[in-house]
Parts: structure tokens; C-alpha cells; sequence
């Protein structure tokens, strides 16, 4: 148990996917400008990026992996140069059915992050997580406690920001620094204070 | 009745690089830079400039992706149907990273090694998935090509000059030769090993952003 607690703090904090890996940088500048739409990204992408993590786990277990197919009597086919594209088509499959039962179950729910799921297909923080999965050859349960933790790692780093830069709006910044560049540096600053989490020994 | 080929040969030339075509390529080479000037594809101009040749192998990448991709997007651009048109662009997308990803690891070993998702990562690209909503799917496949190249070469530039800036201060080297000099370093100079970590970057890119924009004169915003 203590296991999986330590992996939910090392992608948390000591791996922040955003911070230190650099994944779904566009998104994170493109929706941190209000604070709301940073909360509801955040949360999008922290479900998205639990459902999708084990799913591609179990799609690389059953059908990519090196002799995972002898179950249809094929042991000695290999996928595994198929996991670009069909990861890919997980998440915009996941994407299209959460949004579909979202809209379904719960409107106002859907009022609020529907127009963030669309985006999150191209947010390489997900694909990114899932690769890493794939790199890491990690287990079930430790793919979706990774998937989780990678994802609130992500949502805490947008809403940071955009907290920060609502306070920007009240300083005299140079007008060619204006935007990307101001953003940029904060975030290099942010990642600056999460290393001091690097010395955590886990 | 069949025209000389001295005739033919500025036709086409006019029809492949006119005036217009070069426009085309230049707006994403300079004038309208994807790193800096619409802040796209940050991820991977983050992640592999540590040094200079990863970022030289990433940018190859990415021209000989997107430029082929939007191609086969734009001839394809009128049998798509517009509610999938997102999950094919991915496929023709991922199809010519996995190409790319095959062909780095069987002869770039080392540095497809150096690389390691961000190879896979350049199928969410924003860079690519916004040129070929934008750009691909209402214009023919020449200019496609030419505009995806372009792109893919202003995003080289960008990724070129961190890295190169990056690799200088962080380690002393470019392209793996020693480019400071050994008595910098007797007489008390260090590298600077912020460069190499994830904080340098995005520094290094901040300050690029500010640079470009303040000789483009352009304020984001207004």
C-alpha cells in the first residue's frame, strides 16, 4: 500500500508531468487566463487522464504486447509498433464517451466541462502519461494510481498559474513580454520551487 | 503545337515558387513563428533541447511529418467527413510518426534513446493538429506542403537557438565540442547546470518569445 502512496507523490509532486516533463504546455497556456476555466480543465483532464491510463494498459496487455494475442491463437504476433496510433484512438474514443454519457447523466456538469473535452484529445499530458506507462512497463494498479497522480499534478500546476496570472493583471509588464513569454517565465519559476521536492527520498 | 521546354521550365517555376507560394513558407519560417509569435508545440521545443542534436533530430522530424501530412490531408480535405475529421488527421498523423519513430531507432539508436516519447508526443503537436484544421483542410496540397515545411522550419529555428543556448551555458559544448574555452574555466567559471533542468527552458523560451516579439513589434493583445 505504502508502495502506491509513494508513486501518487513521486507524479504528483517529484515528476510533475508539467513541470518537469513539459506535457500539455498548450493547453496550460491556453485555458489559464480564467480561473474557472483552469478549474475545469484541470478537473477534465484529472478524469480523463485516470480512465485513459488503464485503458491503454489494457489494450497494450491484451492485443499489443509481444505474444499478448495468443489468446486468439497467435502467440507469436508483435503490435507493440501499433501503440502510437492506437493509443491515440483510446483517448479520443474515451473523449467521445465521456462526453456522451456526461451530457447524458448530468447537464449542468456538462455545461461546465464540455467545452474542455474536445481539447483534451490533443493534450499531450494524457498521451504522454500513457506512454510513460508503456516506457515503465507498469502494472494495472500502478498505471491508474499513475494516471491519477499525473493528472492532479497537471490540474495543480494550470490552477497555480492562473491564480498567478490574474494577479499579473495588476503590473506593468514590458508590452513585447506580454502573454507567452511573461507566462513562460512564471512557469520556470514554478518549476523552480517544485524541485525542492526532489529531495524527497521515496 | 508543343511548347519549347525553355518556355515551360518559369511557368512552373512561377506555378511551384510564386510569389504567393513564398509568402506562404516565409510566414511560418519568420513572420509568424510558431514557437514564439503563436505559442505552439511548446512541449517537445521544451523537452529536447538539453543539446543541440536532439533538437537538430526533433526539427528534421517534424518537417519531414508535418510537411507530408498536411499534404495528404489537404488532397484527401474534400471526402473527410467534418465530424471525424479530427480522428483521421490523427491517423495520417500517428501513421507518419511511427514511420519516423521505426526509422530513427533503426539507424539513430542513441538518440532515438535521448528522445524517448517525445517522438510519439509530436502527434499531439499542437502545432500540427492547429496547421492542418487551419490551414490544410481549405487550401490545395502544394501549398500545404510549403506551409507545413515552413512551419516546421520556424519551429527548427526556435527549437535550434534554445538548445544551442541551452547546451553552451549547461555543459560548455555545441554539438558535443567544447566551445568555451579551458581558461573561462581556470579562471573560476562554471556551467551552469540550471540550464540543463526543466526551469532553464523555460527561461531560455521566455526570454526567446520577448526577444522576437519586441523586434516583430507585436504585443499580444492589442
Amino acid at each position: 500500500m505504502i508502495y502506491y502512496v509513494n508513486l501518487l507523490v513521486k507524479s504528483i509532486f517529484i515528476e510533475n508531468i508539467l513541470l518537469v516533463y513539459f506535457l500539455g504546455m498548450c493547453s496550460f497556456l491556453g485555458c489559464s487566463k480564467r480561473t474557472d476555466a483552469a478549474l475545469g480543465m484541470g478537473a477534465a483532464v484529472v478524469f480523463i487522464s485516470t480512465v485513459c491510463t488503464p485503458a491503454c494498459w489494457a489494450v497494450k496487455h491484451f492485443f499489443l504486447k509481444k505474444g499478448a494475442m495468443s489468446w486468439a491463437g497467435l502467440p507469436g504476433l508483435d503490435l507493440s509498433f501499433l501503440i502510437f496510433i492506437t493509443f491515440i484512438a483510446v483517448i479520443a474514443a474515451v473523449n467521445q464517451l465521456t462526453e456522451m454519457i456526461v451530457e447524458k447523466v448530468s447537464p449542468p456538469l456538462y455545461n461546465k466541462l464540455g467545452i474542455f473535452l474536445p481539447l483534451i484529445v490533443v493534450n499531450c499530458a494524457i498521451l504522454g502519461a500513457a506512454f510513460f506507462m508503456d516506457q515503465r512497463e507498469y502494472t494495472l494498479a500502478e498505471s491508474l494510481v499513475w494516471g491519477f497522480g499525473s493528472g492532479t499534478g497537471w490540474a495543480l500546476a494550470i490552477v497555480a498559474l492562473a491564480t498567478i496570472r490574474k494577479r499579473l493583471g495588476y503590473s506593468n509588464i514590458p508590452g513585447s513580454l506580454r502573454g507567452g513569454g511573461i507566462a513562460m517565465i512564471i512557469t520556470g519559476l514554478m518549476a523552480l520551487g517544485f524541485m525542492c521536492f526532489s529531495g524527497i527520498s521515496l | 503545337m508543343s511548347v519549347p521546354a525553355e518556355q515551360n521550365t518559369p511557368v512552373i517555376k512561377e506555378i511551384l515558387f510564386g510569389r504567393a507560394n513564398q509568402k506562404i513558407f516565409r510566414d511560418g519560417l519568420w513572420d509568424n513563428n510558431p514557437i514564439t509569435y503563436q505559442v505552439m508545440g511548446i512541449c517537445s521545443a521544451l523537452a529536447v533541447t538539453t543539446n543541440v542534436s536532439t533538437a537538430l533530430v526533433m526539427s528534421l522530424g517534424l518537417i519531414f511529418v508535418q510537411g507530408f501530412s498536411e499534404a495528404i490531408i489537404s488532397a484527401l480535405r474534400n471526402h473527410i467527413p467534418p465530424r471525424i475529421r479530427i480522428i483521421v488527421q490523427m491517423a495520417v498523423v500517428s501513421t507518419f510518426v511511427i514511420t519516423l519513430d521505426l526509422v530513427l531507432k533503426a539507424y539513430f539508436y542513441p538518440i532515438w534513446k535521448q528522445l524517448t516519447v517525445f517522438i510519439g508526443l509530436i502527434i499531439t503537436n499542437t502545432l500540427v493538429v492547429a496547421r492542418l484544421e487551419g490551414f490544410a483542410m481549405h487550401n490545395p496540397p502544394w501549398k500545404s506542403f510549403l506551409d507545413g515545411t515552413g512551419n516546421a522550419m520556424g519551429y527548427g529555428l526556435a527549437l535550434i537557438v534554445v538548445s544551442s543556448l541551452r547546451e553552451i551555458l549547461g555543459s560548455g559544448t555545441l554539438l558535443g565540442f567544447h566551445v568555451i574555452p579551458g581558461s573561462f574555466y581556470e579562471q573560476g567559471y562554471s556551467n551552469n547546470g540550471l540550464m540543463l533542468l526543466s526551469p532553464g527552458a523555460f527561461f531560455v523560451l521566455g526570454l526567446l518569445i520577448w526577444g522576437h516579439r519586441t523586434i516583430a513589434k507585436y504585443v499580444e493583445g492589442k
